[in-house]
């Protein structure tokens, strides 16, 4: 510690050896390069406690079935099992994205980022089948407030994740275009904790929704 | 503190590829498809007798595969982003179960003192 102290006035000669230890000052800009990051994390914290919202009004709601049909009537669980898998295959091509990125193959980035845009729109596919499905069935969102929780909580997920294609689409002609540019890594990173948020959110989806509404 | 901040500086170079491998996301999709495939096996199966026992094993899965996505899928740990992103991690899980469990709690209440006096007496009956 008594080395870092300033050297006094009478020293003058070794105010060079003091610099070249001490930095009070920064030599070149601190820009952190994950600003973005972060401020995209913290986005997704505040989405978060959208999600938590909607859930504590499903698990307020979630069993009033005004004498209408429940969720052990409604719910296919082999249909919720093969969404589940989509997206976790999802999440998982992805990642293969992303570490192809990392190796600069702009090809081989947008192959996985192809895929992985394919089986979220399975998803969102299957999703709309099953809403459509229930609405036919005379169990819209209108039917009791159970249904009006399910669709509200497990629409805002499938828009997310709609607009998680979206912006994939969009990065991708972004990457054909000019390459795995910086800007483009950042993008790709953001939309990469974009997309396996939505997968944790489904967890509790799958978990909370579906598995245990069809409990007895 | 400034020790933190002096790894910082050295990463500085290195943060934009974060500890990525092929490895950490083979890991956690394995995990993943495992803690998965077990609840609905659990549900679908009717394993257990009574469904207060199946909602808290699942639970217990779906919390453990949150933590398996967040550290293999969205690369969190103690030291990204110089410790913040775990901050506001802890900042909104800690929002986030004051709104479940009091949004449960306050509404759970709710429903029972509101309940007729006639259905109290049903419950209440032998």
């Amino acid at each position: 510690m008594s080395e870092l102290t300033i050297p006094s006035h009478g020293a003058v000669s070794d105010t060079t050896a003091a610099d070249q230890s001490l930095r009070f000052y920064e030599t070149e800009e601190h820009h952190p390069e994950n600003g973005t990051l972060l401020g995209f994390w913290l986005y997704l914290m505040s989405d978060c406690l959208v999600f938590a919202c909607l859930f504590a009004m499903y698990g307020v709601l979630g069993r009033s079935y005004a004498a209408g049909p429940s969720g052990a009537d409604l719910f296919e669980l082999p249909l919720v099992a093969l969404n589940t898998s989509l997206l976790l295959l999802s999440s998982i091509t992805y990642g293969f994205a992303m570490l192809e990125m990392l190796k600069k193959r702009t090809g081989a980035t947008l192959a996985w980022l192809a895929v992985t845009g394919l089986l979220g729109a399975g998803f969102i596919g299957i999703e709309l089948y099953e809403f459509a499905h229930l609405i036919h069935e005379g169990a819209g969102p209108q039917r009791s407030a159970f249904l009006s929780a399910f669709f509200t909580l497990v629409g805002t997920h499938g828009l997310h994740v709609t607009f998680g294609i979206i912006w994939l689409v969009t990065l991708m002609i972004q990457v054909g275009k000019h390459g795995l540019i910086p800007e483009n890594r950042r993008r790709l990173m953001c939309l990469s904790m974009f997309w396996h948020f939505l997968d944790v959110v489904w967890i509790g989806v799958f978990t909370f929704v579906y598995l245990m509404g069809t409990l007895p | 503190m400034s020790q933190a901040h002096d790894d910082h500086d050295h990463d500085a170079h290195a943060e934009g590829d974060l500890h990525i491998s092929l490895k950490g996301y083979l890991t956690g999709f394995i995990l993943s498809v495992i803690l998965t495939a077990i609840p609905f096996w659990l549900v679908m199966g009717k394993v257990f007798e009574r469904p207060g026992l199946t909602a808290f094993v699942i639970l217990g899965f779906a919390a453990v595969q949150i933590v398996v996505h967040m550290i293999y899928f969205l690369h969190l740990n103690a030291k990204s982003q110089g410790g913040w992103n775990m901050l506001a991690l802890i900042f909104t899980i800690v929002l986030v179960v004051i709104a479940l469990s009091g949004s449960l709690w306050v509404m759970y209440h709710l429903n029972h003192n509101m309940m007729p006096a006639s259905m109290h007496e049903m419950r209440n009956a032998p």
